[in-house]
């Protein structure tokens, strides 16, 4: 199952829509999440929300996670040690406040397991490969490193 | 000096940020933790003994960040937390300023997610806690916030 999930606060159609052109070429099924989005998949079942648990259990169930590049999808792929492919929301074509989600991408690109694509054509390639790698960080230097400076400042000062 | 544990309050919007707020969670350890989230469902999910739930609101939306800032205030005098610590977005911003208010340590860590620049939160944030942290390395000489480490 490929599941999509587009967070909860903007739409995203662009991603929908390039999903429901795929959807009909792959030989499994596909579910979304697709929060506030005005385009109304016509290939694939879709929901406005799902709560934390049902969202979990399509996470869980799901070979392929697809996303906007919100940090919620990565780390949850992250968890799951699912392929992450995503597609970053754009300033220019209303989809965000500003350009952050293209900065995200740049940088995460080079983590293993996280698949960025741009139009449908890329998403289908990314989808229609069925050893898509997934992410496969699971400790991490840098979070122990944050975790104990921050634990020392909350236990550090005298109040 | 009383022997009683540290108090923190860890609070975040939900989604990203929370999931953020969760991996960071270690760091709480030894102390009185109260978490805030802007979803109410979170302290089940993740049987969280002391949990409260908050109202969501951005930036871009004056009236309930008006109406937020009297929610917030409620809290932070209920708890009256040690430590304050968020990482984001606005209704964190304002349990900062209160906590602030009400002699807390303050702490802001800023979503991953800002790799470009600091949140506006974040930019806020350094005018009222104690501690800003980036998450990216290249954003600390940049912003003036500090960088010790990331969720990834």
């Amino acid at each position: 199952m490929i599941f999509l999930t587009l967070g909860t606060q903007l739409p995203f159609d662009r991603l929908v829509r390039a999903l429901d052109e795929v959807s009909t070429s792959l030989s499994e099924p596909v579910f979304g999440q697709i929060g506030h989005a005005k385009y109304r998949p016509g290939n694939f079942e879709s929901v406005k929300f799902l709560s934390p648990q049902e969202f979990d259990a399509h996470c869980t169930a799901a070979r392929v996670i697809v996303g906007h590049a919100g940090i919620g999808t990565i780390l949850t792929g992250m968890e799951l040690h699912k392929p992450v492919v995503l597609m970053a929301r754009q300033a220019a074509l209303g989809e965000h406040r500003n350009n952050h989600q293209l900065a995200t991408v740049a940088q995460l690109s080079r983590i293993s397991g996280i698949h960025v694509v741009d139009d449908a054509k890329s998403l289908r390639e990314a989808l229609a490969d069925p050893e898509l790698a997934p992410i496969t960080m699971e400790s991490s230097p840098a979070r122990d490193q944050l975790v104990a400076s921050l634990r020392q400042e909350i236990t550090g000062h005298a109040y | 000096m009383t022997d009683r544990k540290h108090r923190i309050l860890a609070v975040s919007s939900s989604g990203g940020h929370w999931k953020q707020l969760m991996l960071l969670s270690d760091a709480f350890e030894g102390s009185e933790v109260w978490f805030a989230c802007t979803d109410a469902r979170q302290g089940i999910r993740y049987e969280l003994a002391n949990f409260v739930a908050i109202e969501d609101y951005s930036q871009d939306e004056p009236l309930k960040m008006l109406k937020g800032l009297y929610g917030t205030f409620r809290i932070l005098r209920r708890i009256r937390p040690d430590v304050v610590l968020s990482t984001g977005a606005a209704p964190g911003l304002l349990c900062l300023l209160w906590g602030r208010v009400f002699g807390a340590r303050t702490i802001w860590v800023d979503s991953i997610a800002n790799s470009e620049g600091l949140s506006l939160s974040g930019r806020l944030a350094q005018r009222i806690a104690h501690l800003v942290l980036t998450q990216w390395e290249h954003l600390a000489t940049e912003t003036g916030a500090q960088y010790r480490g990331s969720i990834i």
